[in-house]
């Protein structure tokens, strides 16, 4: 249903959030044309679901440590990311307007997540809302769109990806048992 | 001869296209996108839009008939079909979207619609 995975290693995996067809089916040739593997989804709790972050995690900020502290002692590989695996997301795309949960939702459920924060989230949106923009980047986007998303937009995205891959590399000399226990904070 | 000729035609189509409004940089932006590995982008996303805008269409009527109008419903539809039009360079459609969007606002959908029975019946 256009969750086709194409198994790389070597590309960065970018998850794309958009309720709208087209702009889906767009984004995903934006993003393969610019050698991206692309995983996109039509929700943001299908997003969620994705990443292998419960949709209710991070309702309450309470029970959200606890939760995750949960999952990490029971982890598998579902819940955490590894981009060495391939199904590891590197970047995460979002339009803002969807139904449900906003793009500003996802985005602030993600960087809630100790699991996931650390991934650059870029929201897109048709409307040119200054204060909306603002927050978005207030609250931890790394770059705001406004739609129609054109390659030149996409061309962005490289820097926030090679910040990221750097730091893999860093981490990458420790072993995975080492990974799974520091990747736990 | 046929073959050039039927080209030249759909090349003046286009470019018509363009020059009477209909289409914008977007449109070629979507052709750019078109290549040797994905020949069928173009004809994909249009087809996906003609379907989508359909289903927008019929909600958007039934929304118009129902009284009292749900406003609310009419903008999201319409929001939808701005930005669907807009992603594929359909620039007239989407700057009727906005028009009719701000008449939503002002809660004056049917002022808007007998302005366009002009251009329904001559369709």
């Amino acid at each position: 249903m256009g969750m086709a995975i194409d198994r790389d290693d070597t590309k960065f995996h970018v998850l794309a959030v958009d309720d709208s067809l087209i702009d889906r089916k767009l984004i995903e040739r934006l993003l393969k044309t610019s050698s991206f593997q692309v995983t996109a989804v039509d929700s943001g709790s299908k997003a969620l679901e994705f990443l292998g972050l419960n949709n209710n995690d991070a309702d309450d900020d309470e029970e959200d440590e606890q939760r995750d502290s949960n999952t990490e002692s029971v982890s598998s590989d579902e819940d955490q990311d590894h981009p060495d695996l391939g199904l590891g997301v590197n970047l995460i795309i979002t339009d803002y307007c969807m139904p449900g949960m906003t793009g500003y939702d996802l985005l602030k459920k993600i960087k809630k997540s100790s699991s996931f924060k650390d991934i650059p989230v870029v929201i897109m949106s048709s409307e040119n809302i200054p204060s909306r923009i603002n927050r978005c980047l207030e609250d931890g986007a790394e770059e705001f769109f406004l739609k129609p998303v054109q390659l030149s937009d996409v061309n962005k995205l490289r820097p926030h990806l090679m910040k990221g891959r750097s730091k893999d590399i860093d981490s990458s000399h420790k072993t995975t048992s080492t990974r799974l226990i520091t990747s736990g904070n | 001869m046929d073959g050039y000729g039927m080209q030249n035609q759909i090349a003046c189509i286009r470019r018509s296209l363009f020059d009477q409004g209909y289409l914008d940089e977007q449109f070629i932006q979507l052709e750019e996108l078109q290549d040797d590995a994905n020949p069928n982008f173009v004809q994909e996303i249009v087809t996906l839009f003609y379907t989508d805008s359909t289903r927008l269409i019929q909600n958007i009527e039934l929304t118009l008939n129902s009284r009292p109008i749900n406003f609310s419903k009419l903008d999201d539809y319409m929001h939808q079909f701005k930005g669907s039009s807009s992603s594929i360079g359909a620039k007239k459609v989407t700057s009727e979207c906005a028009v009719f969007r701000q008449y939503c606002a002002a809660g004056n959908a049917e002022a808007y619609i007998s302005s366009l029975l002009p251009y329904i019946y001559t369709d």
